[in-house]
């Protein structure tokens, strides 16, 4: 898409958005045309924002999530259980965790599962930090909340393994039917799954 | 030849990566259709109901629309769910390594029922064998056999002899057993036993039923992987990423706990 009958700062521009997923050389097009056509302070806040995202952002010492601040806003928060500890993947499962406001504990993000198949070994996660943290925490129960993944599974397994022999209680998330599904379409490890976890009414 | 508009395959799931706001783009090994990409809609919902059906080293029946580029699954049922495959790190690397051996070994579109039951009947064996080796070299002298790299093990490939009971060389660029006195011909040729050339014949020849009572000591376990490998590696001309993950595998396990 880049041609020599267009200049130079637009050309870059289309170049940088195509780079993003999803995005391909037409949508990058239309997007730099709709910035260039646009008011000045719209484009500007653009580059202000993307700025800002880079310079004023960095992993919390603690836990791993994302954060302006270090230590991050929840790891500071003393109105949080500090002996119980979630286990993520990433930083936008613990924002679906927050979500459910069902958990006021504290997190451990890993950045990424165990897989086989992409060749990611425990190494490449943040797994020798959370056995740190364990190690000298006071935590009395660990929930492993991966993803129901082949790979998420494979990573909750394998933390069990390193971490049973500290005295904590390891949990992982229930196993079960979603919120507006149909028993019919639902697969049978789903299913077995939900009834081994069924409970009294 | 025009393509049809819809079709459906029994199909197993060799990879999945993530694609737009919540599909997946799934690479399939398909009975009727051989090696396909297919995109999996909203499969990254929980109350999507393909989600369950469409996890790695599933084999599922699938129903396809032909789009443009890639085929869409529109309905998708487990037949087989390899759950075993799923609850054990050693195991689940065993299946990455056969799905990603045959996913290198083959070409998209390139129609194959025996490379297609030979991955279902793969998955079940690794699923319930105590011997994840012996079941990975069956399965690689198996698909060897099925897409034309079978190596030569009943005569030396240099001079044409009946090989003897005795120590041979294995050459991967030549495809088969150099015997003693041919072995120069390949100065990359590795050693095998004498005991190692029976047992891999055995392999060649048998059946599952019968290959799976055998029981073989480590080092010679050990053997015959290097020398699958070494060809495997020729073959292909890089090394398999489940390959290295397993040999971390076991070097960690090799610290922490006797698990393997």
């Amino acid at each position: 898409m880049t041609t020599n009958a267009l200049p130079q700062p637009v050309n870059r521009l289309i170049t940088e958005f195509a780079r993003l997923p999803g995005i391909g050389p037409k949508s990058a097009a239309r997007l730099t045309f709709y910035l260039l056509r646009g008011g000045d302070e719209q484009a500007l806040d653009l580059a202000q924002a993307l700025q800002d995202l880079k310079e004023r952002t960095q992993f919390c010492s603690v836990c791993f999530n994302i954060t302006e601040e270090d230590p991050c806003q929840i790891c500071a928060d003393d109105g949080r259980n500090p002996n119980l500890l979630c286990v993520v993947e990433e930083p936008l499962d613990l924002l679906a965790i927050e979500r459910s406001r069902a958990f006021n504990g504290r997190y451990h993000v890993l950045h990424g599962a165990i897989s086989p198949v992409e060749g990611i070994g425990p190494e490449d996660l943040k797994i020798t930090e959370l056995i740190e943290r364990v190690k000298n925490g006071h935590f009395t129960e660990i929930i492993l909340a991966t993803n129901p993944t082949l790979e998420g599974e494979s990573t909750a397994l394998y933390l069990t393994r390193r971490l049973k022999e500290f005295d904590v209680k390891l949990t992982g998330l229930a196993r079960g039917l979603s919120v507006g599904g149909d028993l019919e379409y639902t697969d049978e490890i789903t299913l077995g799954r939900a009834l081994e976890g069924r409970r009294e009414m | 030849m025009a393509k049809e508009r819809t079709f459906r395959s029994e199909a197993i799931v060799l990879k999945r990566t993530d694609f737009g706001e919540a599909d997946r783009l799934l690479t399939l090994y398909t009975r009727e259709k051989g090696k396909i990409k297919a995109i999996a809609k909203g499969a990254r919902k929980p109350q999507s109901r393909k989600t369950g059906h469409v996890e790695l080293f599933m084999r599922s029946n699938m129903f396809f629309a032909q789009g443009r580029d890639l085929a869409i699954i529109t309905q998708a049922e487990m037949v087989d769910g390899y759950a075993a495959l799923r609850g054990d790190l050693v195991r689940t690397t065993y299946a990455a390594y056969a799905v990603e051996l045959l996913d290198r070994f083959t070409v998209e579109e390139d129609r194959h029922v025996g490379i297609y039951n030979l991955l279902a009947d793969a998955l079940g064996w690794l699923a319930e064998t105590d011997d994840l080796m012996l079941a990975a070299r069956y399965y690689e002298l198996r698909l060897l056999s099925q897409t034309g790299f079978q190596p030569q093990l009943f005569k030396c490939v240099a001079c044409g002899e009946p090989v003897q009971e005795q120590d041979q060389f294995f050459s991967a660029e030549l495809g088969g057993l150099l015997c003693p006195a041919c072995w120069e011909m390949d100065r990359e040729a590795v050693e095998v036993t004498a005991v190692a050339v029976k047992v891999l014949r055995y392999l060649q020849t048998r059946k599952w039923e019968t290959v799976r009572i055998l029981q073989l000591k480590r080092p010679l376990q050990h053997q015959l992987e290097r020398i699958m490998h070494h060809y495997l590696t020729y073959i292909l001309e890089r090394s398999l990423k489940s390959v290295d993950f397993l040999r971390r595998l076991r070097e960690e396990a090799a610290l922490f706990a006797p698990e393997e």
